[in-house]
């Protein structure tokens, strides 16, 4: 059970997952294979010794993007629905489009000359002190930020899930 | 074989591609939203692979921010997605055609 074996079983989880989501006809099918791909990537981070993101990919995605994915899914009750057809452009465009990637996939694979060696010692984001550090000093204007963006999405959300005046609605 | 910064970035690629093929092959709103949400994730396995290879802890402090948007950001589109299924009740982009005339 060496890391390269746990590599390889990590990636070879978030990869068939994602597959999964993509190909997947049943949408709450899709949306659990997007929560086992994300298993997959925080395994992938701890094996990156970024413990505190593992586990906050597991929190904040796992735990809330996939479950509210799911309650929009049964909410809006998209089961019944059946799947159109592909059209001959969509076909086309996801054809170059795979052909694209599959190339550069492959000079990437063929070209890539990085580091492959590890720095020595432990890795810097094991621990959280350094987190910690950096949030309250370097980047202390963006932590506010976002702390706005947050705010600022909440309101959105209230004010799009309000339900509006019966004279405004669409027939 | 050592494993090394290359295999992760390859890994990455690939969730990308897969996100954007996904992207563009599927008409299911919410699907297509998953398969975004998937290259964002991507991205942010590249990003923690490049900090953990050189020794630094910049990238994963923008993972913690990536994460903080991407949480906002599905918030906001899942309510428009909510939103317009009360309009037009449905969620097939083929079918959402009301700016194509």
């Amino acid at each position: 059970m060496n890391a390269d074996f746990m590599f390889y079983l990590f990636a070879t989880l978030s990869v068939a997952c994602g597959v999964g989501v993509v190909f997947n006809r049943n949408t709450i099918n899709a949306a659990l294979c997007f929560l086992l791909s994300l298993v997959g990537l925080a395994g992938l981070f701890v094996l990156l010794e970024a413990y505190l993101l593992a586990v906050l990919v597991v929190f904040v995605y796992a735990g809330a993007v996939v479950a509210m994915f799911l309650f929009i899914v049964m909410l809006l009750d998209l089961q019944g629905g059946k799947r159109p057809p592909f059209t001959t452009a969509t076909s086309v465009a996801s054809a170059v489009a795979a052909a694209l990637i599959a190339l550069g996939l492959l000079s990437f694979h063929t070209h890539g000359r990085l580091a492959t060696e590890l720095p020595a010692g432990p890795g810097v984001g094991a621990t959280l002190k350094g987190y910690a550090y950096q949030l309250f000093t370097t980047y202390l204007l963006p932590v506010q930020v976002v702390g706005f963006l947050l705010l600022i999405a909440m309101l959105g959300v209230i004010v799009l899930s309000k339900r509006l005046d019966p004279k405004e609605v669409r027939p | 074989m050592n494993i090394g910064l290359d295999h992760y970035i390859f890994l990455s690629a690939l969730l990308f591609a897969l996100g954007f093929f996904g992207v563009l092959l599927r008409k299911n709103t919410l699907v297509i939203y998953m398969c975004l949400e998937l290259m964002l994730t991507a991205a942010t396995l590249a990003l923690v692979a490049f900090s953990r290879y050189n020794g630094t802890l910049d990238g994963n402090v923008f993972v913690f921010f990536i994460l903080t948007v991407a949480a906002a950001e599905v918030a906001v589109g899942l309510a428009i997605i909510v939103a317009l299924f009360r309009q037009r009740q449905t969620v097939q982009v083929d079918e959402l055609n009301a700016l194509k005339h």
